[in-house]
């Protein structure tokens, strides 16, 4: 076997923390990792967030983001210790060497200057090629990742180009110095689940032609089984396991790699819709002020008490202005909304208390939908306070009901929002909106900053109180996975209309639509080759067509 | 039709309603001050009927709109009136006036905008390290001492007892640029000093904000050095605040610098209108107040347009 690319020993990470009222003081966060990679293999880190994936993906370019500092251990690549060689040896290695792919190419990117600009930067830089020469091979890379126009479209800016297409000139600015260790830290992550299937083997295919060795950083395992040639399992800056992706995918050894592969297998029984509705759609069409386009149309769906309807879609698909028109945020063009029996007033201002309280809503950040200096007791009393005027003892009894209810209990009755954690402030947000006890609830995308496991334990938490409170909900979600563990009914939306709509089990057996059947294969399924069967049997489709 | 084109006529369209509303407010200002043209120019022993006639020669008895139209229209065209004090046309003195000032201005400008700017990103390199440290503590110094000691103090040092420039800076036709230039070294020095500091830490400010973005991360990936990343990645996208704070130091260069003129007896337009408002000649106030208004206006639609254009969405839309 030859000498590895990339030899990691006893890796120790340090970074400085301000927790709020304490000193700043230095914590360890990765506690002594090892591995090593192959020139030309794939090893994927995969963790939740606060694993520490990321950072171990920069410290191989010997960087550490903010604070971050790395305190003990050995990082060879190329033979090379590159924590005790020189600052100009390490500008060699950083874009040379060794390059990276971040999970916003939206953000990575310089607005102010051209792709093609940025492209071939490092490698004209590094003077590993000229600015000719480099540009050319840009192109390559371009036409190889599947862009469209690739001999022009270095020309552009990158606001002009799409989400998935900047991914991909992300992708091909790092290997357009020819590295010999690509760092993909999330690169699908933010992308559509359409989108990202491209973009995935856009990449696997480019690591494939190059000779590539990569590290792929994700929290997704469905994901990195389908690159990765080894796979390390990260918690808390520890290895729980690492082995060869066959290996922790078929049979893991550990119970949290058990967890991570197991995720997302809630069942749930779809229910048969039972009463009247307690919310029906009627031909909702709707644009937002300034447009000359509606981004709604003739939009109709029912959601029964104590159901679930979820609504999916990718983003701009109009799942999010479906719920701002159900909430009175913004008045629809035509059709109207009947809940609980009454028909509602268009608009906010028109709505009673009652309207309010029976209808509540949660958003996707926890933490920027609530006030950072009211604690948790003030936060879920508010709605007590507002829609049954309790006070006093009779307050910090219920409060107390419903933080026992969100499996949090009396003790965090005291805390600030910045002393939880995601899924902690998620369950506040779930108890203020039980608080009003409403009919419904609309959860737009609740679960989509969370990481999969505790994204498991809020939907969990969501069906069972569904059980208890007979409450219904209206889920926004981007995640098939999530539809299929907790909805009742599903309607499928793609530029701004329902494409698909009716009962679980109708929605998800074919015979399927264009759509719906493009976005049900693209979500990545926990099986070795699953990205390449998916792939051929498109190809193979539209050869037939 | 191009959105750039659209924007910049709409900032054209607005200066120039902001510049017509100025106007107004000088006349308006200048009409409800106590006092008399008429009497204050043939003084307390004028009888009434010497004073009708010389208010009716100068049209004080039309109604304040028509005078006001009047005056802005002979404005527009060049035509200023006649200074009350010495009867001469205020177009003229104020040209020699403002070619002056605008000199200083200039000379003050092309030393202390690059300067600042470069002090500004040196700043960043070396960010809480002492070259970051000693350049705060001297623009901050220089900015916090008054500027005429500053001006008084340089004249001491540098021009009495080192004797390398004059402490007087008066200029005139007979001179050559370059002993122009030796003329007002000490108050372009004074100047460069003064609104060094505002642009240097705006400058500062506004790229330690963009280091923070992930594409400064991105271009430090790629191995380049600490400056390349500062200069081709952060600065590009700090344009638009640097160049608001460089233009609004720029009028203060030709609007603010009365203090600098006087001490440094330099021929400029702040002496100028002091000089006047001294001896009530509202003319020349009007005149001055509506130069000086164009001049702020000016160049802060100059600081938004170059905004707009540095903005890649707005150059190059979807």
């Amino acid at each position: 076997m030859s000498d590895p690319l990339l030899k990691v020993r006893d890796l120790k990470i340090g970074a400085t923390v301000y927790p709020p009222g304490e000193k700043p003081h230095d914590i360890e966060i990765v506690h002594g990792v090892s591995f090593d990679l192959a020139p030309g293999k794939v090893l994927g880190l995969i963790g939740e967030s606060g694993a520490g994936k990321s950072t171990i993906g920069l410290a191989s370019m010997a960087y550490g983001r903010g604070g971050v500092k790395i305190t003990g251990g050995e990082v060879w690549v190329n033979g090379r210790d590159i924590l005790k060689t020189s600052h100009r040896d390490i500008r060699k290695l950083r874009g040379g060497e060794v390059t990276y792919v971040s999970q916003s190419a939206a953000a990575s990117f310089n607005p102010a200057k051209k792709i093609m600009d940025q492209v071939v930067e490092a490698a004209v830089e590094q003077k590993k090629f000229s600015r000719k020469e480099a540009e050319s091979r840009a192109r390559e890379l371009f036409a190889k990742l599947g862009l469209p126009d690739p001999d022009n479209i270095g020309d552009r800016y990158p606001h002009q180009v799409s989400g998935g297409q900047l991914q991909r000139c992300m992708t091909a600015l790092a290997l357009c110095p020819e590295p010999d260790l690509v760092v993909f830290d999330e690169p699908t992550t933010a992308l559509d689940v359409t989108t990202q299937i491209d973009v995935l083997m856009a990449i696997k295919e480019a690591i494939a032609d190059t000779g590539v060795a990569a590290l792929y950083i994700t929290h997704d395992l469905a994901v990195v089984a389908q690159v990765s040639d080894d796979i390390m399992v990260l918690k808390m800056g520890n290895t729980v396991e690492y082995g060869n992706t066959d290996q922790i995918i078929n049979n893991p050894q550990e119970e949290y790699t058990q967890a991570l592969v197991s995720v997302r297998s809630i069942e749930h029984e779809e229910k048969q819709p039972t009463a009247d509705p307690v919310l029906s759609v009627d031909g909702i069409t709707a644009r937002y002020k300034g447009l000359n386009f509606d981004v709604l149309h003739n939009v109709n769906v029912e959601l029964h008490p104590g159901q679930t309807l979820a609504v999916v879609g990718e983003s701009g698909s109009g799942k999010s202005t479906l719920a701002r028109v159900i909430t009175g945020l913004l008045p629809p063009r035509e059709g109207e909304i009947t809940f609980a029996g009454r028909k509602l007033s268009s608009d906010l201002k028109g709505r009673t208390r009652e309207d309010l309280r029976e209808l509540q809503m949660i958003y996707q950040m926890a933490d920027v939908a609530m006030n950072p200096r009211q604690t948790v007791g003030t936060i879920i009393g508010r709605p007590l306070e507002f829609y049954f005027n309790m006070r006093g003892a009779e307050k910090r009894k219920r409060i107390i009901e419903l933080l026992d209810e969100i499996e949090l209990g009396e003790k965090f009755i005291d805390r600030y929002p910045a002393e939880l954690s995601g899924g902690q402030k998620q369950r506040v947000c779930i108890a203020r909106s039980l608080a009003a006890k409403p009919k419904m609830i609309i959860c737009d995308e609740v679960t989509s900053a969370l990481d999969p496991l505790v994204a498991d334990g809020i939907l969990k938490l969501l069906l069972d109180l569904q059980k208890i409170e007979n409450v219904a909900y209206l889920f926004i979600t981007h995640d098939l996975a999530t539809v299929r563990a907790i909805s009742d009914s599903i309607a499928v939306m793609y530029q701004g209309r329902v494409v698909r709509y009716g009962p679980k089990s109708q929605v998800l057996s074919p015979p399927f639509d264009d759509y719906t059947d493009l976005l049900l294969s693209s979500v990545p399924e926990m099986h070795l080759g699953w990205l390449e069967e998916v792939v051929a049997h498109r190809k193979m489709e539209s050869a037939g067509n | 039709m191009h959105p750039i084109i659209i924007l910049v006529a709409q900032r054209l369209a607005l200066s120039t309603l902001l510049l017509i509303a100025a106007s107004a407010l000088i006349f308006a200002g200048t009409m409800i001050l106590p006092g008399d043209v008429a009497q204050s120019i043939l003084g307390q022993s004028a009888t009434p009927e010497s004073l009708a006639n010389l208010r009716e020669e100068l049209g004080l008895n039309d109604p304040p709109l028509t005078r006001y139209f009047d005056w802005l229209f002979g404005a527009l065209q060049g035509d200023l009136g006649t200074a009350l004090t010495n009867g001469r046309d205020i177009a003229e003195s104020i040209g020699q006036r403002m070619s002056n000032t605008l000199f200083l201005a200039f000379w003050a400008a092309i030393i202390s905008v690059p300067l600042a700017i470069m002090l500004g990103l040196i700043a960043v390199r070396y960010k809480d390290r002492w070259p970051d440290k000693l350049i705060s503590a001297v623009t901050l110094a220089s900015i916090s001492i008054p500027e005429f000691l500053i001006g008084y103090l340089l004249m001491y040092f540098i021009a009495v007892k080192l004797g390398w420039f004059p402490s007087v800076a008066m200029i005139g036709d007979h001179m050559s640029l370059l002993q122009k230039l030796q003329a007002i070294a000490l108050p372009v020095m004074v100047l460069t000093l003064v609104v060094l500091a505002h642009m240097m830490r705006m400058t500062r400010a506004a790229i330690l904000n963009v280091m923070q973005s992930a594409y400064i991360e991105t271009a430090e990936l790629k191995g380049l050095t600490g400056f390349q990343v500062i200069a081709r990645h952060a600065f590009p996208n700090a344009i638009a605040p640097i160049v608001n704070v460089v233009m609004l130091n720029l009028a203060y260069l030709v609007v603010g610098v009365v203090v600098i003129e006087v001490v440094f007896v330099y021929p400029g337009m702040g002496q100028y209108l002091v000089d006047h408002v001294a001896k009530r000649d509202v003319p020349v106030v009007q005149a001055c107040g509506l130069i000086f208004a164009a001049v702020y206006i000016g160049l802060n639609m100059v600081a938004d347009i170059v905004s707009i254009l540095a903005n890649p969405r707005l150059r190059h839309p979807k």
